[in-house]
Parts: structure tokens; sequence; C-alpha cells
């Protein structure tokens, strides 16, 4: 336990103290002159137009949702892998089937026009 | 336990330092590579060679101005760099480097820690780099950072997942999702995965790229239509962090490569580290090369790659390894 778990926290917390201190150090060797102007988000030399939080395209939200379900797939097959040899030829069939019927929902998808962009 | 302990820290100290200096320079030899590409001379002013670019950079960096962005969501801002910082260096703790060495009476493993279920690890805090690109463009109040953060999660996330995909043929092979056992599986050359697995290994590749965003998928900082992309309004070291962000994930990237099907750490004559750091080079040089190669994705096309020519590769791979295996 100590061996594998302790020389991980070391590593997140190095890798923490390292990210903090960039940000403290930057922000107090860094130059200072705020003025009003520097403070406006960049949109190519003109003044922002409206606000930026806009109404984005649903279609990114559609491809979150595929990923959770073709992810937790692939979640599946993790440790189906590890422990495939003792299965032999029915973790083959099991997983052949799986992925079947997970394939015949990603057809469904791909002709519905889901992962389309135009 | 305190020996132990002590061992760890020096371990992570080394680890993290070698990392840190990769990035730096792996940014150099990117720059003088695609330079030399395309018949310039890439940086020369600074030392010989233009060796000491790194650090006028970092000095730089370092003393430039920090700008929030008005009405930019302030903490959300500060520890989106974070979040892609911290990630893309804990992930090469459960990489092995190097064989077991003896140093002062005793015996060291080159690994920071044996995790039983390295892979997992990886892929895990890996997709949490994710985090910190969607909320740095969430809450920079730009829309340039909007839709290239946008753009950019939706990438990561569709290319992840034939990025598990193509481990899982190695782990059929292997049998098991600790690093070090995948390593002691490949013990001669012929017996490196990519004999067995060339379709996992060029699926790898390819999500691999994506994942970090890099050409021909570097669409998140696509600079010709979107500024920088995510990054757009940060400043001074926040902006380098993503960058050193990306180099690192790029180093670990090479490195799961190399573990996953070139045999890790083994080979012919040269020692153990060498070997490794030979064939994590030889990735980030295939980096770069095709970096001045090949010219930038459509969004589309990226989409369309991803979901309709990687996935179902990546399915048919896994069951035809299955079926050699059995």
């Amino acid at each position: 336990m100590f061996e594998t778990y302790f020389p991980l926290a070391v590593m997140i917390a190095a890798a923490t103290v390292i990210g903090v201190g960039q940000l403290v150090l930057s922000h107090l060797l860094g130059r200072k002159s705020k003025s009003p102007k520097k403070l406006i988000p960049y949109e190519c030399g003109v003044d922002p137009v409206g606000s930026a939080r806009e109404r984005f395209p649903v279609k990114y939200y559609l491809i979150a949702m595929l990923f959770i379900i073709f992810d937790i797939e692939v979640v599946f097959l993790f440790p189906w892998a590890v422990v495939y040899k003792q299965l032999a030829l029915f973790g083959f069939i099991e997983m052949a089937i799986f992925i079947f019927i997970l394939f015949v929902g990603y057809v469904y998808i791909v002709k519905k026009g889901a992962l389309l962009w135009e | 336990m305190l020996e132990q302990a002590i061992i760890a820290i020096i371990k992570v100290a080394v680890v993290l330092f070698a990392i840190l200096t990769a990035c730096a320079y792996i940014v150099w030899l990117e720059r003088k590579l695609v330079a030399r590409m395309q018949v310039r001379l890439g940086p020369t002013r600074v030392g010989p060679f233009g060796l000491l670019q790194p650090l006028a950079d970092a000095i730089k960096l370092f003393t430039k101005e920090e700008i929030i962005v008005e009405q930019a969501n302030k903490w959300l801002y500060l520890v989106a760099p974070l979040l892609a910082f911290i990630p893309a260096f804990i992930t090469f703790a459960v990489i092995p480097f190097g064989d077991t060495v003896t140093l002062f009476g005793r015996e060291v493993e080159l690994l920071i820690s044996d995790f039983n279920v390295g892979i997992l690890f990886i892929l895990g805090v890996t997709s949490l780099g994710v985090y910190g690109v969607v909320l740095a463009g969430w809450s920079s109040n730009s829309k340039y950072s909007l839709l290239g953060s946008l753009r950019s999660a939706a990438q990561m996330i569709s290319y992840e997942i034939s990025l598990g995909l193509s481990v899982i043929g190695v782990l059929l092979l292997a049998g098991s999702l600790s690093l070090v056992d995948i390593v002691k599986a490949q013990g001669s050359v012929s017996e490196w995965f990519i004999w067995k697995q060339p379709v996992g290994f060029f699926l790898y590749l390819i999500s691999a790229f994506a994942e970090t965003n890099r050409a021909p998928f570097d669409l998140p900082e696509a600079e010709t239509e979107l500024v920088a992309g995510y990054f757009t309004e940060y400043s001074s070291m926040k902006f380098a962090m993503f960058t050193i962000a990306e180099y690192a994930n790029m180093v670990t990237v090479a490195a799961l490569a190399t573990t996953l099907f070139l045999g890790g750490w083994q080979g012919p004559f040269l020692p153990p580290v060498v070997w490794f750091l030979v064939k994590v080079m030889f990735f980030i040089f295939l980096y770069i090369w095709v970096r001045a190669t090949l010219p930038r994705f459509r969004y589309d096309q990226l989409m369309r790659f991803g979901w309709l020519v990687l996935l179902p590769v990546g399915l048919v791979n896994v069951l035809v390894t299955a079926l050699a295996v059995l």
C-alpha cells in the first residue's frame, strides 16, 4: 500500500506546488500597469460585440452524450481484457454479443446523421 | 519506511525536473527542426545554437504582466491552467523508465509507483485535462476562447474512445493493467507488441496526436480562425502553463507508446534508460515532423474521421485480437 500510494501522493503534491508556485511567482514578478483598455477581451482590435457567453450548437452536447455511451463500453472492455485468457471462448462469445448490440446502436446513430457536421 | 519515503521523494524530484527540462528543450527542438524543414535557421542568438532560448523565454514569461480580463470568472480563470498543468505531470508516475538498478548498495526501481492499474490511472488522469481546457474557455469571457474550448473538448472526448480501444489489444496480449507487467511481457524485439498489434499501434498514434491537440489535429488552437483557441485571453506564466502542459502530455503519450508497443526500456547493448529515452525521442521527432508536413484537418473531417473510421476500426481490432489470442 505505502509503496504504491505514497510516491503517487508525493508526485501529485509536487506537481501542485510547482503549478501554484508558477502562478504566484509570475504574479509577484510581473509588470503591473493596469489600464481599462487592456482588460477588454480580444476581438481583433474592435470593441467586443455582445456577450461572449452566447448559445452554441447542440451538436457538442450530442457528442458528449455519445461519448458517455461509448466510453462506458470501453470501460467494460478493460476488466474483460485482463481476465480474457481464463474466460477463453465463453468470454469471446459474450463480448461479441455485447459489441454487436452496441454496433446496432452505432449504425442507428450514423444513419440518423448525429455524427455529421453539416 | 522512512528510507522508502526518501527514495520516493528523490525519484519524484528527478522525474519532475527531467520532464520540465525536456518540455523546455522540446520547444527549442521543435523550433529548430521546423525551421530547418522550412529552410530557416530558427533560434540562433541566445547561446550557442540558441540553446539558452528556453531560459530567455522563461525569464520573459515570468516578468510579463498578468492580465485578468474584465467580467472573467476570476477563480475558474486562475484554476484552469492548474487543471491543465497538474494532470499532465502526474501521469508520468506509473511509467517504468528503466530496469532495477543498484545505487549506493540499494535496489532502486526506476519508476515512481508500480500501480497495478497503471493504464487506467493514465487514462483517468489525462481525461482530467479536458476540465482545464473547458474552464479556461468558459471563464475567459471571450468568444474565441469559448469556441476553442468547445471544439477542443469535443475533439478530446471523441478521440479518447479510440485511444481506449487501441490499448485493449495490448491488454488482451499482456493480460495485465500494470505497465511493469506489460513491459515484461515484451522480452525481446520480436515480442514487441507493435508486431502483433500494428493496427492498434496506428490507432493509438493517431488518437494520441488528437488527444494532445497536435498537428494535424490542432484545431483547438487553429490560429487562422480562433487566434489561440481556449487560451487566447491568458498572459504571462498562465499562458505558458498551457503550453508546458501540452508538451508534458506529448512526453507522456510518447512514453506510453514506448511502453505499450515498443517494449519499454528494453533493448540490446545500450543501458535501459538510454533505450527508453531513444524511443521517446523518436516519437517526439515524429510529432515535430508530422507538424511540419501535414496541413490541418477541417472540423467536420476531424469528427467524421474519429467517429466513422477510428471507432469501428478499433472495435474490429479488439475482436480480431481476441480471436487470435483464443
